[in-house]
């Protein structure tokens, strides 16, 4: 079979070309920051003052993705309705839309002069160039990361389990509570895993709806871009925390992904 | 199964050529006879060199608009377009004691505003930006409005400066991000120049500014060293001094250089 020769030789060469290509600029993140100058960089108080804000915000929003995502996930996935696939597919929508486009609607929906914006200016709360505002453009791109993790863990659990337990006379809510949710836990965790580090990366939505304020909105990505004219040092800095921050999270979703529930849902 | 293996590399040959087809058009596909000419420029220069760029006829002009100072952190990185534009005189003097471009000239000046939304604004003074509840977005520190912006706070008293300051809610990378903010009534007033409030069609109005606050505000250019379309960069240049560069910039609302 010497057709057949050259196709291994190939695969390995186009995993050598993506691999090189896909860590090149991680890399030289590390190549171009000497651990003295992170270190040193990590000094500056506006650096620590995007990473605290960063920190505050995609937690902020990982609390609100998980206290409505959790049961809306478990009604996609236990109940089917018309329009179940349509429903999905919207909620999935901000995961292929482009950050500025996402930036673009929150600041025509709920900005100051946004479709519901006045009324809720009206109640008193200010959301385009605050903090709160950081907060609804990350819950914005990255809930679907979590809503669909969780809904795969739901999907996934054995119906058998969740029917032994209403049989056994505990109601919706306690099996929801006690049966689904605990067995869901792993898949769950790696989807909020994803729509964390979605998250603390995020850019576009938050620049264009947030904007970019020292200590109220600059978050880390923000930060980043601020400082590329000025002081690469701190840019790079910054950089090579959140590409280690991303990371553990992308292996976190690895690990809980691998405990076995999500691996049903295939 | 052969004649199925068959149609799929044609089909994978017909993606690739067409992929090899779509990434020569930017480049080589203009022909002989039509060059281009790369222009990283300062954002608020967008009304102005877009005209111009539509008249110029020595080549094709393809712009990127930026903050001059990223755009001057692209060219130290090794990025090479052919001309440099800046909404200062700093930048390209910099580029060029560094060896990144040629001797730098200066081709046009602008006005500093206040720009307030032109229906409904909240503010009409510069005394009102710093009463509290207003909210304001400014340049960032590192991009020339920002800077021009904090000149001209510094010339202001010192209370007045600190109730401004307070009242600040973004520091933006351009001032096309300033502009969105304001068109899109999420801040109450910003720094702009004069042509960035022309360029919105009405829907910002200008607050002048007193002459005692009025920070210099001139526009350097630069041919970068070792550029890939260096006629087309001179000609482009020569047009902007003088030339319909020079008169597209004026139609915009901007001013001749100042004079030394």
């Amino acid at each position: 079979m010497t057709r057949g020769r050259w196709f291994a030789p190939a695969l390995v060469v186009a995993l050598a070309v993506a691999l090189t290509f896909l860590t090149l600029p991680v890399v030289a993140i590390f190549v171009r920051t000497s651990p003295g100058n992170l270190v040193a960089a990590l000094d500056d108080p506006g650096v620590l003052d995007a990473l605290w804000l960063s920190l505050r915000t995609t937690l902020t929003a990982l609390a609100i993705i998980v206290v409505v995502g959790t049961p809306a996930a478990y009604l996609l996935a236990t109940r089917m309705f018309r329009g179940h696939a349509l429903v999905v597919t919207l909620v999935e929508l901000p995961l292929v839309l482009p950050p500025a486009v996402a930036g673009v609607g929150l600041l025509v929906a709920v900005g100051p002069g946004g479709i519901i914006g006045a009324k809720i200016a009206d109640a008193g709360v200010r959301l385009a160039l605050e903090t709160a505002g950081v907060v609804v453009a990350l819950t914005f791109v990255a809930a679907p990361f979590f809503i669909r993790g969780a809904q795969a863990a739901f999907a996934a659990v054995e119906r058998s389990w969740l029917e032994a337990s209403r049989t056994l006379g505990a109601s919706e809510v306690r099996t929801f509570l006690r049966v689904a949710v605990p067995a869901a836990a792993p898949g769950m965790l790696a989807g909020l895993a994803l729509a964390w580090g979605r998250a603390v990366g995020e850019f576009g939505a938050t620049l264009i709806f947030a904007g970019s304020f020292r200590g109220r909105t600059q978050t880390a990505p923000l930060a980043i871009y601020e400082r590329l004219g000025t002081d690469l040092d701190a840019a790079l800095a910054l950089s090579a925390v959140l590409v280690a921050v991303s990371g553990a999270l992308l292996l976190t979703a690895k690990l809980l992904g691998a405990r076995g529930v999500v691996r049903a849902a295939r | 199964m052969h004649a199925r293996l068959r149609s799929t590399s044609l089909l994978v040959a017909a993606l690739l050529g067409a992929a090899l087809v779509a990434a020569s058009c930017g480049s080589d596909d203009a022909g002989n006879d039509r060059s281009e000419v790369v222009v990283s420029a300062a954002t608020s220069l967008k009304s102005g060199l877009t005209s111009y760029g539509e008249r110029f006829s020595d080549g094709e002009a393809q712009f990127s608009f930026a903050g001059s100072d990223e755009l001057a952190a692209q060219i130290r990185a090794g990025a090479k377009p052919d001309v440099f534009a800046a909404a200062n005189t700093e930048l390209p003097d910099a580029l060029f004691e560094e060896g990144l471009v040629e001797r730098p000239q200066v081709f046009a000046s602008n006005r500093l505003v206040l720009a307030v939304p032109a229906e409904g604004a909240k503010v009409g003074s510069l005394d009102d930006v710093a009463k509290e509840g207003v909210t304001i977005v400014i340049g960032s520190q590192s991009v020339p409005i920002g800077a021009y912006t904090r000149k001209v706070l510094g010339r202001l008293d010192g209370a007045t400066r600190a109730g401004i300051l307070a009242n600040v809610r973004s520091n933006e990378p351009d001032v096309g991000g300033i502009s969105a903010k304001l068109t899109q009534g999420a801040a109450d007033a910003g720094f702009l120049y004069r042509t960035d409030v022309v360029a919105t069609n009405g829907r910002l109005k200008a607050i002048e500014l007193p002459a005692r606050l009025q920070p210099d505000v001139a526009y350097g250019v630069a041919i970068v060293k070792g550029a890939e379309h260096r006629a087309e960069a001179q000609a482009f240049v020569a047009g902007l001094l003088d030339g319909s560069g020079a008169d597209a910039l004026t139609s915009a609302g901007f001013r001749p250089p100042p004079t030394k």
